[in-house]
């Protein structure tokens, strides 16, 4: 089967020109080939007698495959028909050979867990590796949240000595307030805030304190924790980081906790799936993640991960709180102080303790609908206590 | 002490110019109306006078004629220099230079080299509307086989041509229309520079500008507002786009860590991305932020003044770049 | 123009040339189309069977150190310009050993020494080319002559126009030879000129235009002989060879564009046998010398794909030579 264009790699005998026993000259067409584009009459380049048809009409075979035998007869005066010299390398092989089959496209690597790798620069992991810094422990004051080798390096000093927890948190508040600056000025903040009713929030405090030592008491601090941790399950697009230009919504719920720090400036320890926890455990956690930011003594596990932060200035005084968000999170919400406020409820008009809460949203992320039903379910979650 | 004038960029490619026919007898002009209108751009004002109208040749409206002329004049043994009124009418020469010119020398196994210059006019910013503001030296430095020279310094005005008149192979030179008029000082007798590397024309530690031809006075105009807040800024003239001169980009990362590319281009498909790309090949592990691009916007570029302000990459556009990767206020 | 074509060849000398000539066209032609079948040759080819009286009646007048500027119809053009065939064939397989170092192949024909400058792949680019050799030997007042042969599909294009404008305006030596098989590929002259008369589209340019029979041997060369004397004396001029080629455009082509018959009917003005039996009936030639020069050109050809077949495949390590020139600057 001869080769008859660029692209052609096979072709069907449709007719032949020349029965066995029949002689031809070179130059005369001998049989009719179709090349899927077009019906090409082939020649012949030698004189000769057909011997043989190897091919039949109708059948379809690769560029190269012997199509007829055939015997070539000597012109007289031409050239012998001896074959070539002999040629040291294999003859080319007649068709192109079949490309060796596409490697199967490797697996797509499992999606890193949203809070396991630090996002930093290349330079500042380069650098993190070399001086030994853990990035986990370190808040990026880069753009889009990375950390940048300015951080490494201030995290890195200074270097052999067992590190002092008032030097890390010293470093890390310094990072915080870097960070503060930038989500300032970077992230879109909108507000949406609600009056919530804890009117049976607390009578159910009051009642399951009761039966509790002290030491084991509950705040109404814990019950917002779990409040935000379930509304934030509900409401997705407030929980996660903004990076490179995207939302990354994250798997677990790790609600942060701004505290304030006596020396001033805020640590952020971070209190993992606290969905999932009951609320002894988040109040042990509270307590203890608490007082161990104010004496600088947390572990790096703790001060990453969060997914969404809570501020809590109530103790302060604060009636209402609109806080800054904490990149790379999306949400932050503010509880103020709890307080006796005159509601109307079923056509009667009487005092009940209420708390306003807000939520800072990262307007690329989310928008006032989403802020909004979350506070509803925030709303709808402190109505039922005993469910939290 | 060398004696140092005042020029203009137009006076220093026109004594670029004369120069090189003074030099070489084999050398001449061809082009439209280089002649007896004296360039378009009055580049070639008074040449005619001097070196008459064979050397100064008139050609018709020709562009694919006359480039394949100088192909033909060069493998004929002249040093023909082509004008191209401007980089938008170089299209009707396309197939000259991408299939005649970039493709002789490989196609006939290295036996024919083609010892051609060809000048054109590029760049936008004088309200010329969409068919007469193209950028488009960095898309010609996609093909193998031509050289790309941008000079956007006095210095690179009065030399490169002479370089590129001893290269055996086919030179694209772009002059930018807007520097024409605008002066400076250089050195009374500035001679050839190299046609293969990048040069640094202002030192800095905290960030790096990478910029060629239309971007280079703009890169250095942030530079300096940058220094006035504190953040010191190297800028890094391409000076050549092929060969792009790989080692001073990488040297320039790797000393700053940061890097922003201003191209007069459009951003998709540019040469910044070229450089961009090459940075994030090569030096991943130096940078400290993200890569940034100043570009021109995606757009043909609009007539009125605000439009095309808004679309071109300006002083200011780098310098907030900048400022962002560095971290400061904007 | 009407001019008597001599009747009979010169004398033995000048018929066994002529037809020699045209039958180691042939041969080779055939050879490639065999070799084409059997995956040796890839790509396209375009064989000149049937125009062979052409290439060797024009290239028979000319001078050593004139050029040739062809198309990717140009084996012939390029074994009558004296490029061994064993070298061209090499080309074909792509081997090292080929014309352009088997970078080319069949369409990229180049040849230094004989300065035979393609081999162009792109219809009607090869004249501006023409043009500017043409501008160098004006500009070097070196008395040659380039001539450029591309075929009547030409004319439709720009560069056609440009490249006679430009050589008529400033009368260079070109001899634009415009060889007429009817067919652009697969469109008949008549379907794409409103003026199908080329001379008249010369004529337009203010530049002498002759038509020939290009099945003639005779004819072309007497009228190619005039003619390089007048370019060489005055300036361009435009001859239109009237052929026709037997086989297809390119290998793969079904040629569903024209009769048969028309093909039959061409076939029998085949410039070989019509040159043989012209040359004997003038006593120029004896009886067995037709045969004798096929025998002689079988075994050449026969040879030329030996040479082909055990040549060297550059080593892939090799791939980026040639793009720019790998000599010392001048």
């Amino acid at each position: 089967m001869p080769s008859l264009g660029a692209d052609m790699d096979r072709g069907k005998i449709l007719e032949w020109r020349k029965k066995v026993g029949e002689s031809f000259v070179r130059g005369e067409i001998v049989v009719l080939v179709d090349t899927d584009k077009a019906e090409i009459e082939v020649e012949s380049f030698h004189d000769g007698v057909l011997d043989e048809i190897l091919v039949a009409v109708g059948e379809t075979v690769p560029v190269g495959t012997p199509i007829a035998r055939f015997t070539a007869s000597a012109r007289p005066g031409a050239a012998p028909a001896t074959p070539p010299p002999p040629v040291t390398r294999a003859p080319p092989a007649p068709a192109t050979p079949p490309r060796p089959p596409r490697p199967a496209a490797p697996a797509a690597a499992p999606p890193a867990p949203a809070a396991a790798r630090a996002h930093a620069t290349p330079l500042a992991r380069r650098i993190a590796a070399e001086r030994g810094v853990d990035l986990t422990a370190l808040v990026g004051s880069g753009v889009d949240g990375a950390i940048t080798r300015e951080d490494v390096e201030r995290a890195a000093a200074p270097a052999a000595r067992s590190a002092v927890p008032r030097d890390r948190a010293g470093a890390m508040r310094a990072a915080i307030a870097a960070a503060m600056e930038r989500a300032n000025r970077e992230i879109p903040h909108y507000y949406v805030e609600s009056r919530i009713d804890l009117g049976r929030a607390t009578e159910w405090l009051a009642a399951a304190n009761a039966a509790r030592p002290i030491g084991e008491r509950l705040l109404p601090a814990a019950l917002f924790v779990k409040a935000v941790a379930l509304a934030a399950r509900e409401v997705p697009e407030l929980n996660g980081f903004w990076r490179e230009g995207a939302f990354e919504p994250a798997r677990e719920v790790h609600v942060g906790l701004i505290v304030s720090l006596r020396q001033g400036g805020l640590l952020a320890p971070a209190l993992h799936d606290a969905a999932d926890k009951s609320l002894s455990q988040i109040m042990v956690a509270l307590r203890d993640g608490v007082a161990r930011a104010r004496a600088g003594k947390l572990r790096s596990s703790e001060v990453s991960g969060a997914t969404i932060s809570l501020t809590n200035l109530g103790d302060q005084g604060a009636q209402r709180v609109f806080g800054v968000i904490m990149p790379p999170q999306v949400a932050l919400v503010g509880f103020g102080r709890v307080t006796e406020q005159p509601v109307a409820s079923g056509g009667l008009i009487g005092a009940r303790p209420v708390v306003d809460v807000s939520v800072a949203g990262d307007h690329r992320a989310s928008d006032g609908h989403r802020a909004g039903r979350f506070l509803s379910a925030l709303a709808r979650l402190l109505a039922e206590p005993e469910r939290l | 002490m060398t004696e140092r004038i005042q020029q203009s960029f137009r006076d220093a490619f026109r004594q670029s110019l004369r120069e090189a026919l003074l030099r070489d007898e084999r050398v001449f002009l061809m082009g439209e109306d280089v002649g007896r209108y004296g360039g378009s751009y009055a580049v070639s004002h008074g040449l005619l006078a001097e070196f008459g109208p064979e050397r100064i040749r008139d050609t018709p409206l020709s562009e694919s004629g006359f480039v394949g002329a100088g192909i033909g004049a060069a493998l004929g043994g002249m040093r023909p220099i082509v004008e191209i009124m401007t980089v938008n009418f170089s299209l009707l020469a396309l197939d000259q230079i991408v299939n005649g010119a970039a493709t002789l020398s490989h196609m006939s196994g290295g036996q024919i080299h083609v010892p051609l210059v060809i000048r054109m006019a590029t760049g936008a910013g004088r309200q010329l509307a969409a068919q007469h503001s193209h950028s488009l030296e960095g898309w010609y430095a996609h093909i193998p086989g031509i050289k790309i020279a941008a000079p956007a310094t006095l210095e690179d005005a009065r030399g490169m041509l002479w370089t590129a008149l001893c290269d055996p192979d086919p030179v694209l030179i772009f002059e930018q229309a807007r520097l024409y008029p605008v002066e400076g000082e250089v050195a009374a007798d500035a001679g050839p520079v190299d046609l293969e590397r990048a040069a640094v024309r202002r030192s800095g530690r905290d960030v790096s500008l990478i910029a060629y031809g239309g971007t280079l006075d703009r890169a250095l105009e942030a530079a300096q507002s940058l220094a006035a807040e504190g953040i010191e800024a190297e800028v890094l003239d391409l000076r050549v786009l092929r060969p792009l001169d790989e080692a001073a980009i990488l040297a320039t990362v790797a000393r700053t860590h940061r890097v922003v590319i201003a191209d007069e281009g459009w951003r998709s498909g540019s040469l910044s991305a070229e450089v961009a790309a090459r940075i994030a090949e090569r030096a991943l592990g130096e940078l400290d932020a993200p890569i940034r691009r100043v570009c021109t916007a995606e757009v043909p570029i609009p007539y009125p003044k605000h439009l095309e302000d808004a679309a071109l990459p300006s002083a200011a556009g780098i310098a907030a770049a900048a400022r962002e990767l560095v971290g400061r206020r904007g | 123009m009407t001019h008597e074509a001599p009747a009979a060849p010169r004398d033995r000398e000048h018929a066994l040339r002529l037809l020699r000539g045209m039958v180691r066209i042939r041969r080779f032609e055939e050879a490639c189309a065999e070799q084409y079948s059997k995956g040796r040759i890839r790509g396209f080819l375009h064989l000149y069977v049937g125009q062979e009286a052409v290439a060797v009646g024009v290239l028979d007048c000319l001078e050593r150190d004139d050029a040739v500027v062809a198309t990717y119809r140009e084996h012939g053009h390029a074994l009558a310009r004296g490029i061994d065939s064993a070298r061209l064939m090499a080309e074909m397989f792509g081997r090292a050993e080929g014309c352009s170092g088997g970078r080319g192949g069949s369409m990229h024909v180049f040849d230094a020494a004989t300065r035979f400058y393609g081999g162009q792949a792109i219809v009607a680019a090869g004249l501006p080319l023409a043009v500017g050799l043409a501008l160098a030997d004006q500009m070097q007042r070196r008395p040659r002559v380039t001539v450029c042969f591309f075929g009547e599909g030409a004319v439709a294009e720009g560069e056609f126009h440009e490249a006679m404008n430009l050589a008529a305006l400033w009368r260079l030596p070109v001899l634009f030879a415009c060889e007429n098989n009817l067919y652009a590929m697969g469109t008949a002259l008549s379907r794409s000129e409103s003026e199908t008369n080329l001379c008249v589209k010369a004529a337009s340019y203010e530049m002498p235009a002759w038509s020939v029979d290009g099945m003639d041997v005779l004819a072309v060369e007497d009228a190619t002989r005039r003619a390089m004397t007048a370019v060489r004396e005055g300036g361009p001029l435009f001859l239109e060879l009237r052929t026709y080629r037997f086989r297809a455009h390119s290998m793969f082509d079904p040629q569903l564009y024209r009769d048969k018959a028309e093909v039959e009917l061409w076939k029998q003005r085949d410039p070989i046998p019509a040159f043989a039996s012209r040359a004997q009936a003038s006593g120029a030639l004896r009886p067995e010398d037709r045969a004798a020069l096929e025998q002689e050109a079988e075994a050449e050809m026969a040879q030329a794909v030996a040479f082909a077949e055990a040549g060297r495949l550059e080593p892939v390590a090799e791939l980026a030579r040639h793009v720019y020139f790998e000599g010392e600057a001048r």
